[in-house]
């Protein structure tokens, strides 16, 4: 194998955890944002359930999604390996 | 409403959009090459990137119109936060790096950077074109709206400052000062809207008097009579927005200072009262005259459903089961769907901001970039709500919320304090300015560097380019503030939720396959592009909103049954739609150009 194909090969190992770390953290995020979604439509009656700090589910969840969503950018920054 | 102008506003807005413009020049002075000009010299810092995107996204539509929707109609205007926010999410871990590798100065580059195509080239570019200028109608609306309670002038005349401002700063400087300006305004933005929620929170809600039915009167002259009196700054409609009544631990009528979620909590018990417009009726005059009599009457509305999804989207709400129509409720949750999949879609797919990509220097500057964009919208998006419902209960809100609904966030600071109220205002107006010109970049980049170069065939050097994009730049000016004008009635979501949807079915598909799937050919992303336009163009303009606030129809019931597009968001179909053909047309034309395309992953290596 030559020089460059090693080189080729050591910086894939680089890349692709990156994209495979960004990959599952959207996957995550994705299911909960449709678990809002699909409440809205089809389970209604949860929104006016109790969540803790005396709000309903609707508040909790929507501003869970929000701050959910930054937890995950954070945590794919300190996660992310440089390219070089 | 009667707005007189303040002499205090005009000094304070005077002084920022001065000292933004002054910036301009000063920073613009050092981008002279083409290079410069398009894409900053890929030298400025992550983090000032990162406010710059928050500045960049945060548009008169964020806002103006989620903070109006919010005070009008509760939880609806916050799914739009939501959503808004949840795009990053794709741009963040699916898009930013790839894009990075790829890309040269516009979108079209990008896409184009693997197989030196004419037709993805300027397909891209048109793509690019249309997208930016819907997105650049309801940030010329949202100025109009701005300025009527700030200065007391007319729609149209918020329009042309904000096109000949924004003109300016783009034909003289360029990229380096609409990122800076965008710093700034992010910057400022966030800052001065903590400083109001905060004030929310400390001024607590309390119990306020019930309205009656207000009555406005419009003669074919365009003057206003309420009470059977001209309308002034002393005789004007009484602005609504009260709390009629709290949970009972509040026994003397109102709260005191509030923590963010016992606000929350204490609104979710309460009763809210604002108004809605009960009819309209035109009656001719002695002289054959028309003269239009609206009828606001109060709306008595609690707290908790307020805080649910739905008021705005109401077909989402379980029907009764004596509905006549059962395929209302499927309709409008497919409709929700379709919107929540736009914006979740259409962030990445925006040219705006996918050009902000390229102004920092490598991959990990734009992650980092991207994190800090998405902490500051976050929190921006998170403080809406607070902003909205304050409004809600500041007893300042406008009557009608398609006339006026814009103007909620400003008339909540002036219901504190009048400088307050014009630094909010003068904020937000620089907030238009730099959006439109960061549009107006993205746009000009695409006529003069995509269609010059790719389809005409022009030959330019670096000088001569930089000028085709100055020319473009003021013809795209002129033409924004003319669809600012002509769609002043529009609703400034209804707005944005067309360019998101557009931008979803034309662009992401091609860039997500670009990325991740060997086997897409140029045909293949061609094809997608047009298809996706086309159809969510298409679909949108055949409509039930576009029936009812484009082609005059008189009321919702009418427009539906006319419309040929099933609901208003097209996202849901169209998307799909364009996935599906470019998957089709690539497998179809692969043995011509496979050999040509590599993903980012590939190209990463082959820079090892």
């Amino acid at each position: 194998m030559s020089n460059e194909a090693e080189k080729g090969h050591h910086d894939d190992r680089h890349v692709s955890p990156n994209a495979r770390l960004g990959l599952s953290l959207f996957g995550v995020y994705l299911t909960l944002y449709l678990g809002f979604v699909a409440i809205a439509a089809f389970k209604y009656e949860w929104f006016n359930l109790a969540a803790p700090g005396g709000v309903n589910l609707a508040i909790a969840y929507g501003m869970g999604l929000i701050l959910v969503a930054l937890l995950l950018a954070a945590v794919y920054m300190m996660f992310c390996k440089p390219e070089k | 409403m009667h707005y007189p102008a303040s002499a205090l506003s005009l000094v304070i807005f005077c002084l920022f959009v001065g000292a933004v413009l002054g910036l301009s020049f000063w920073l613009g002075s050092k981008a002279k090459s083409a290079k410069g000009y398009y894409a900053a010299h890929g030298q400025v810092g992550w983090f000032v990137n990162g406010i710059a995107f928050a500045g960049d996204y945060l548009s008169a539509a964020s806002f103006l119109g989620i903070c109006g929707m919010i005070a009008f109609y509760g939880f609806d205007g916050f799914l739009y936060s939501i959503g808004y926010l949840a795009g990053w999410i794709v741009a963040l871990f699916v898009i930013a790096e790839p894009i990075k590798r790829l890309g040269k100065f516009t979108f079209a580059d990008a896409l184009d950077a693997q197989f030196h195509s004419r037709g993805i080239k300027v397909t891209a570019a048109i793509s690019t074109l249309i997208v930016s200028l819907f997105y650049l109608i309801p940030q010329m609306v949202g100025a109009g709206a701005l300025v009527t309670p700030l200065l007391g002038l007319d729609h149209h005349w918020g329009v042309i400052i904000v096109g000949i401002v924004v003109i300016f700063i783009v034909v003289t400087a360029g990229m380096v000062s609409t990122t800076w300006v965008q710093f700034i305004k992010g910057s400022l933005l966030v800052i001065f809207c903590t400083v109001l929620v905060i004030m929310i929170l400390a001024r607590g809600l309390q119990v306020g008097e019930k309205g009656q039915t207000q009555k406005l009167v419009i003669k074919a002259d365009g003057s206003k009579f309420v009470h059977g009196e001209k309308q002034s700054a002393t005789n004007d409609l009484t602005p609504t927005g009260r709390i009629i009544s709290l949970p009972e631990k509040y026994k003397d009528g109102k709260t005191g200072p509030l923590g963010p979620f016992e606000y929350l909590a204490a609104l979710q018990g309460s009763k809210v009262e604002t108004y809605k417009l009960a009819s309209e009726t035109k009656t001719e005059e002695s002289d054959k005259s028309i003269t239009v009599t609206k009828t606001y009457e109060p709306e008595r509305r609690d707290g908790l459903s307020l805080l649910m999804p739905g008021a705005y989207f109401k077909d989402i709400r379980p029907q009764p089961a004596d509905a006549k129509d059962p395929w209302k409720e499927v309709k409008g949750k497919l409709n929700f769907f379709s919107l929540m999949l736009a914006l979740f879609c259409g962030t990445a797919a925006l040219p705006h901001i996918l050009i902000r990509y390229y102004t920092v220097k490598d991959a990990a500057s734009a992650r980092k970039s991207t994190v800090v964009g998405i902490a500051s919208i976050a929190f921006f998006y998170v403080l809406t709500l607070y902003l909205g419902l304050g409004a809600m209960t500041s007893g300042a809100l406008p009557l009608d919320f398609k006339a006026e609904g814009n103007m909620a966030a400003p008339l909540l600071a002036k219901s504190f304090n009048p400088v307050l109220f014009a630094i909010i205002s003068a904020i937000a107006f620089t907030t238009v300015l730099g959006t439109v010109s960061g549009l107006i970049m993205a746009a000009s980049g695409a006529v003069a560097h995509d269609i010059m170069t790719n389809l005409l065939k022009v030959e330019m050097d670096d000088h001569a380019k930089v000028k085709a994009g100055k020319i473009a730049a003021v013809i795209v000016g002129v033409i924004a503030m003319a669809l600012g004008i002509a769609f002043k009635n529009f609703n400034v979501t209804f707005l944005v939720g067309w360019a998101f949807n557009i931008a979803a079915s034309a662009n992401l598909p091609a860039l997500v396959m670009l990325l991740f799937w060997k086997g897409t050919t140029r045909q293949g992303i061609t094809t997608s592009i047009t298809v996706g336009l086309i159809s969510s163009l298409a679909w949108i303009l055949l409509s039930a909103d576009a029936y009812q606030n484009l082609y005059g129809y008189k009321d919702a019931a009418e427009a539906a049954k006319a419309a040929l597009a099933p609901f208003n968001q097209p996202g849901i179909v169209t998307i799909p739609l364009a996935f599906l053909v470019l998957i089709v047309v690539s497998l179809l034309t692969k043995g011509g150009t496979r050999k040509t395309h590599r993903t980012s992953a590939e190209i990463a290596q082959s820079h090892a």
